[in-house]
């Protein structure tokens, strides 16, 4: 065989070689930058938001451009987490990252990768753009790094005002009348709450919400910190307290719709959807006012759902609110991109992005009357009026915890694993 | 290319631009062209003319040599790319399984430690024996089961398309489609899962199937079990076809019943045959994440040793632990392969 015809053989491997090669050859990027070649100013930003929430910050951003001629290429992605910091060690970070969590915004803080916002903005500006719970959260080590774009807010009960109507309910305004509402609709044969913590390979996050809005109500915001720092153990009585009363509602048969396989099998976003219709599933559902965007289409956002604040526990801790949001930090001091950052702490931002709804500013001085629907406006007045604001703890702590064994523990502790142990776990799973 | 295409779209949505940029935008396209086309011939004339120089050098050398050294210059580029993208990989990760989270400190044996100690790894282990002795077994067995039944039976091709089908769909498909199948609601709520819904017609409660620690493992388990089989049964069908008539023949002229022929005959002349599809399904299984990230992310105690490789390298971005894991699945899959090669080649012979 080896001696058929010795020039095909030789031929064949030639010519699909050099066609590999010659491919991989044109398919280096060899004009790449010639945009920048071509004179127009430009800042390059990175952020999760994407598709309909993509069209919005460009939306956003318009003003920036027509007014300075500084073109903003934008740039979304759902792997943020991992490709941005792949970027910056191979020496190409964009302009400005939004960042989803403050937690990886403050890594590169401490590398010394970000620009600090007072070089370039006064203190005095921000602290007027701000509020100081706000201005902390984007700061590390008292440095302000990090300009606010959009926040969340994540205790919120949702319920159907009128089937509270209908049925005679009061919102409840502490922790104990949610409570007795609660035993009041299982005495009438009714379920309470709906929660779905499916959520793909993050399942348990919904949880991890739950356990933080709680701890801010019974240990107060002094304890919360140190929980997330790790200054106080993870297994430590105040967080099993917590997950105890937690317990209460989510290993309660009788007081969430389906019981223990249905929170752990019903997608976070399906749930909610239990509050509506005839004969609901249950009537009040805790979740950040990102679920908005999952509620069905028939339902009109004006009339049919409104939202309560998840009730303080401890009078003396007032209401605590907990919040996320999003953060933009500045990697290449170039004038453009100062000239960013001051636009997006800046009122026209917020107002633009408000009034497209599905969004809450976390800016002092928003105009309430620029969001398009009652319920995010109420909303924003909750933002406003809270006694003190805390990051969402998960996303504040180590990956190995935040993201893993805290959300895991979550779906063991529903699955009916005890507290100590769950508690446990995730202490020794957190990195040295 | 397509940045060009994308571009003169969004000149022409910019509407006053439009004019002075879609000229600039051509020229920029005939530019790139050029340069593509320039590349690809400097590229494939380049490495004919770099094989042949080196062709015509080596036959120009002392008699015994040239035909030693030939061989190496034309494997040289695959051995290159073979090493670039498997050896050298192989051996970071080895050398980063010594080091911390952040590949920085030496920490020994530490990660090795971990991955041999920690609760949720153990689990992972004990999965994945159950993945592997349950999928090699049922997926061989009823691959062998359905060829030897189906053969020479007029509908064959048929029965033997329809459970290779599912060999088409992608691991993460075929979860998507299970999810649907497994899908839950609560007694009373209308069920859009297949399963549930046959439950729920028959007055049986709805069951979690992903999510009752009873039942999941199983459930993720028959869905490689659904994809696998028919692989086996395609090569394991054209082992028995193999078999010549005349041993058969024999045999029953020697007065031996079907059951006697299954058992001394057919099973023992395929033996390498079954070998070797069940090494490959070993391997397959050991791999296996795709469909436990899709179902169920790890959780309720079904991780099994990839997944947990992911999540410690990806989501906890510790680097030491995900490369130990990473080394260990290795390790384990390395005699497996190595016996499925020599068997391949003993079948070949």
């Amino acid at each position: 065989m080896l001696f058929l015809n010795q020039k095909i053989l030789f031929n064949v491997p030639i010519l699909a070689i050099g066609a590999v090669v010659g491919l991989a050859a044109c398919g280096q990027p060899t004009t790449e930058g010639d945009d920048n070649a071509r004179g127009t100013p430009q800042v390059t930003m990175v952020g999760v938001m994407v598709g309909e929430q993509q069209e919005k910050i460009e939306a956003a951003l318009a003003p920036f451009t027509e007014a300075t001629g500084i073109e903003v290429v934008y740039e979304g992605t759902d792997t943020f987490a991992t490709t941005l910091p792949i970027r910056v060690d191979s020496g190409n970070p964009p302009d400005l990252a939004m960042f989803p969590q403050p937690g990886l915004m403050a890594d590169f803080a401490r590398e010394g990768r970000l620009v600090p916002l007072t070089e370039f903005m006064s203190l005095e500006d921000l602290q007027a753009a701000y509020d100081e719970s706000w201005l902390q959260l984007g700061s590390v080590d008292d440095v302000p790094y990090g300009v606010w774009y959009r926040a969340s807010v994540k205790s919120l009960v949702w319920y159907s005002p009128q089937q509270f109507a209908a049925n005679g309910y009061e919102i409840p305004t502490t922790w104990d009348e949610m409570l007795a509402l609660g035993d009041r609709l299982i005495s009438e044969d009714k379920t309470p709450w709906c929660i779905g913590m499916e959520s793909g390979d993050a399942t348990g996050w919904v949880g991890t919400d739950w356990v933080e809005d709680i701890m801010l109500r019974t240990a107060g915001p002094e304890v919360y910190d140190q929980w997330i720092n790790h200054e106080i153990p993870f297994n430590d009585p105040a967080v099993e307290n917590a997950l105890n009363l937690f317990g209460e509602i989510v290993r309660n048969e009788a007081s969430v719709y389906g019981g223990m396989v249905s929170v752990l099998s019903t997608p976070f976003g399906d749930s909610i959807q239990g509050l509506f219709g005839e004969d609901p599933n249950c009537y009040m559902h805790r979740q950040a006012n990102f679920i908005e965007a999952f509620l069905p289409a028939e339902i009109n956002l004006n009339e049919d759902v409104d939202v309560f604040p998840l009730p303080p526990i401890n009078p003396d801790q007032g209401l605590p609110i907990l919040v996320a949001g999003d953060v933009v930090a500045m990697f290449n001091d170039t004038p453009e991109a100062r000239q960013l950052m001051e636009y997006l702490a800046s009122e026209t931002p917020h107002e633009v992005a408000a009034s497209l709804g599905g969004y809450l500013s976390p800016r002092q001085g928003i105009d309430l009357a620029l969001y398009p629907t009652d319920l995010s406006r109420k909303q924003a007045e909750i933002l406003n009026n809270a006694d003190v604001i805390r990051f969402d703890g998960s996303d504040m702590m180590p990956g190995a915890v935040g993201t893993g064994t805290f959300w895991s523990g979550m779906v063991d502790y529903v699955g009916g694993t005890d507290a100590a142990t769950v508690l446990t776990n995730i202490e020794n799973s957190w990195p040295d | 290319m397509a940045c060009f295409f994308s571009k003169l779209i969004c000149y022409e949505s910019f509407g006053k631009k439009e004019i002075q940029s879609v000229t600039e935008v051509m020229m920029e396209f005939w530019a790139r062209l050029l340069n593509v086309v320039l590349a690809i011939a400097i590229g494939c004339g380049g490495v004919i003319g770099l094989f042949y120089l080196a062709n015509i050098g080596i036959n120009a050398l002392p008699k015994p040599w040239n035909r030693r050294l030939l061989p190496w210059v034309y494997i040289s580029p695959a051995l290159l790319l073979l090493s670039a993208y498997l050896i050298l990989p192989t051996v970071q990760t080895f050398y980063l399984s010594f080091f911390d989270g952040r590949s920085q400190n030496f920490v020994g044996v530490q990660n090795y430690i971990f991955a041999f100690s920690d609760p949720a790894m153990l689990e992972a282990f004990r999965n994945n024996l159950l993945w592997l002795t349950l999928v090699t077994g049922v997926s061989v067995s009823l691959g062998l089961i359905i060829a030897v039944l189906v053969d020479k039976v007029p509908y064959e091709p048929i029965i033997k398309s329809l459970i290779f089908l599912p060999m088409a769909i992608s691991f993460v498909g075929a979860s998507v489609i299970w999810r649907f199948i497994y899908a839950y609601k609560p007694a009373g709520a209308d069920q859009i899962g297949i399963l549930n819904a046959l439950l729920v017609t028959f007055g049986f409660e709805p069951v979690g199937w992903i999510v009752e620690q009873s039942v999941n493992n199983f459930a993720l388990i028959a869905i490689m079990i659904w994809l696998y089989t028919g692989f086996a049964m395609v090569i394991l069908s054209s082992a028995v076809k193999g078999i010549p008539e005349e041993v058969i023949e024999a045999a029953r002229i020697d007065g031996a019943n079907s059951w006697q022929i299954f058992w001394r005959i057919t099973i023992p002349m395929i033996r390498s045959t079954i070998l070797v599809v069940s090494t490959t399904i070993i391997i397959l299984v050991l791999k296996v994440f795709d469909i436990v990230f899709v179902m169920t992310g790890g959780n309720f105690g079904t991780e099994v040793i990839a997944s947990r490789m992911i999540k410690e390298m990806f989501n906890y971005r510790n680097f030491g632990r995900g490369s130990a894991i990473a080394i260990v699945l290795l390790i384990f899959i390395i005699p497996v392969m190595v016996s499925n090669i020599q068997r391949f080649r003993a079948q070949e012979r």
